[in-house]
């Protein structure tokens, strides 16, 4: 037993060593560089067609709320209804039809998950790269702000804003966007930390740059590629923390169906058709396990020394 | 070390201050009465002047934030209005319930993620390293909410192993603390792996195997005590999740937690006990993370001297 460990070691340092340097020779090579980008290409594609069924499958697939089918309740999936269309993923305990409230709830979580990233990261790179740049007080009374926030579990913040602000999906674009911009403002300070050292920012100042174009120019340049990587981790998380707010009825509105509500919805009809909650969750898991995996090639796209 | 104790502890009863003064404003800035919206429609305008005096909502700001702060030092939190009994009680006696499962879910996440972590390092880029880093994945992509309703459905509706809630005995745990576990297998996992890998090409690794260490000496003593620190860092902000976590999990399996309870407050709009549950779980947070930051110091004697 003892002996099997050190092959396998020395083969790992082995095989980091020439991955380091493989990685050092095919970054000189443009045509390898493309080759990546296809591959990278490749990752997001499960995304491309989230966000395509998130705008067109809506359109496709119409969605009533206040339409009930008694008719077609507690279908399983592939029913042809009386009406004549087939319930592809089966009907809830309305008769309503699953794959319907599937796709408005991907539009929910898109939605959501978008907008949320987009507020929290223009939050956090305006403190981030405010808060790095001037330093002072500005600086001390963000980051602490940071700290206190912190001190907070993040589903429990976005839990209580949530509640006081009510159900809707705005609210919770607001609840979520509070509770996450932290993240970004920390990352955006430490890249602007890391940029402020780096030889050309201090030949730019040393040649007279403005501070205005220093930051234009140099800093804040530095600090997209960091919040992009963040910001492909935080998509997920924000979409499963939207989710689980629906799920405990403080997220999308009753009558707008979110995966996490459609899978409370299912919670009761657990014994005769499990699958009302299995599809919604079924769909968001798939949805957070592509954004993980494109992430992490993104990541090594961008910083190949990670 | 005591001048780092001092002003660790100095900085979380800080940051506690700023997390109550969080919650303070946050029940206050709803929209509307919350006297109000505790009574609910159909109350008379008495009534809600009589609650707004018992909790204090007829003073001024200030003065409310005076009396709270006062209140919190003195544990005196008031007294329910849907449970009709002291909040404080009402918290006390969910904490056990808490512990019992996030203490579980810690102790799986912990036991499951090491071997499985250390296995994909020292196997690195192998067909097993590929597929634990599947599991971890999976781990932090599925959303515990819908994670704890398939086991419902698999172990408790068809296989009829397990019960589906409840918290009487040692079955009842078992779901929902592998449920709670999932997200802190995926984190772990990947943070040993990556965390491991940085280590076995340190100098000091090379020198213990140069010597003659045996490979497993050179694995305990030199590479995994180095490799602690993050873990451990992730590890106390991860136990903080966790009790987030719970409170999703908890209403998932009707576990009778402090979790539950907070949302179960929300539900009843039950303010004083909103605000002392959403409390007592960020105060056990900073409590969490101060005790992994002074566990740095036996861990890394260079901190102690800092």
């Amino acid at each position: 037993m003892q002996t099997t460990h050190t092959p396998s070691i020395d083969k790992a340092a082995d095989r980091s060593g020439r991955a380091t340097a493989g990685r050092r020779v095919r970054s000189h090579l443009g045509r390898f560089a493309r080759a990546g980008k296809v591959r990278l290409a490749l990752w997001a594609l499960p995304l491309v067609i989230f966000v395509l069924a998130a705008i067109f499958g809506p359109m496709l697939v119409e969605y009533n709320p206040v339409r009930v089918n008694l008719g077609a309740r507690l279908e399983p999936p592939g029913t042809v209804l009386p009406d004549g269309s087939r319930a592809w993923l089966g009907t809830d305990q309305v008769g309503q039809d699953v794959l319907a409230q599937v796709l408005q709830g991907a539009r929910v979580s898109l939605l959501v998950g978008a907008a949320t990233i987009m507020i929290a990261g223009v939050i956090g790179l305006v403190t981030g790269v405010v808060a790095g740049f001037q330093g002072g007080w500005i600086d001390i009374v963000l980051m602490r702000l940071a700290d206190i926030q912190l001190a907070f579990p993040s589903i429990l913040l976005a839990i209580l804003i949530a509640a006081v602000l009510g159900p809707s999906v705005f609210n919770v674009i607001l609840a979520l966007a509070l509770t996450r911009w932290v993240i970004f403002s920390r990352v955006a300070r430490a890249a602007t930390l890391a940029a402020k050292e780096r030889d050309y920012v201090l030949a730019a100042e040393s040649m007279g740059a403005s501070r205005s174009r220093m930051l234009i120019h140099h800093i804040i340049p530095s600090t997209i590629a960091p919040l992009i990587v963040i910001a492909t981790v935080e998509v997920g998380l924000v979409i499963i923390a939207e989710a689980s707010l629906s799920y405990l009825g403080l997220g999308s509105p009753p009558d707008r169906p979110s995966w996490g509500r459609s899978v409370a919805n299912g919670r009761d009809y657990l014994n005769n058709a499990w699958w009302i909650s299995t599809m919604p969750g079924l769909a968001l898991s798939l949805v957070v396990l592509a954004i993980g995996t494109f992430g992490d090639r993104l990541r090594d796209y961008l910083d190949p020394r990670l | 070390m005591s001048r780092y104790l001092v002003t660790r502890l100095g900085y979380s009863l800080f940051v506690l201050w700023g997390a109550l003064t969080i919650i303070f404003l946050a029940i206050r800035i709803v929209p509307g009465d919350p006297a109000a919206m505790m009574l609910g429609p159909g109350s008379t305008q008495e009534d809600i002047e009589a609650l707004r005096g018992r909790l204090g909502l007829d003073e001024s700001l200030p003065v409310q934030y005076g009396r709270y702060l006062s209140d919190v030092a003195r544990m005196d939190f008031g007294t329910s209005l849907w449970l009709n009994r002291p909040v404080a009680s009402e918290v006390a006696s969910r904490v056990a319930a808490t512990a019992r499962l996030a203490g579980a879910a810690a102790v799986i996440g912990l036991v499951v993620s090491f071997p499985l972590g250390i296995a994909a390092a020292l196997r690195r880029g192998t067909p097993l390293d590929s597929l634990i880093s599947v599991v971890s994945l999976l781990g932090q992509s599925v959303p515990s909410f819908w994670l704890g309703i398939m086991l419902i459905l698999v172990f408790a509706r068809h296989l009829q192993i397990l019960p589906s809630s409840g918290s009487s005995g040692w079955s009842h745990l078992v779901l929902p603390a592998v449920t709670l576990a999932m997200p802190l297998i995926g984190v772990l996992t990947r943070l040993v792996r990556s965390g491991l890998l940085d280590v076995l090409y340190e100098d000091y690794v090379r020198t213990a195997r140069a010597k003659g260490l045996s490979p497993r000496a050179v694995l305990v003593w030199h590479a995994m005590r180095n490799m602690l620190i993050p873990v451990v860092t992730v590890v106390g902000l991860q136990l903080g999740n966790l009790l987030g976590g719970a409170v999703i999990v908890e209403t998932v399996f009707g576990w009778p937690g402090v979790g539950r309870l907070v949302v179960d407050a929300i539900n009843q709009r039950d303010y004083p006990l909103v605000q002392v549950s959403i409390l007592f779980i960020t105060v056990s947070f900073v409590v969490i993370n101060l005790l992994v930051d002074l566990s740095y110091g036996l861990l890394d004697p260079r901190i102690r001297v800092q």
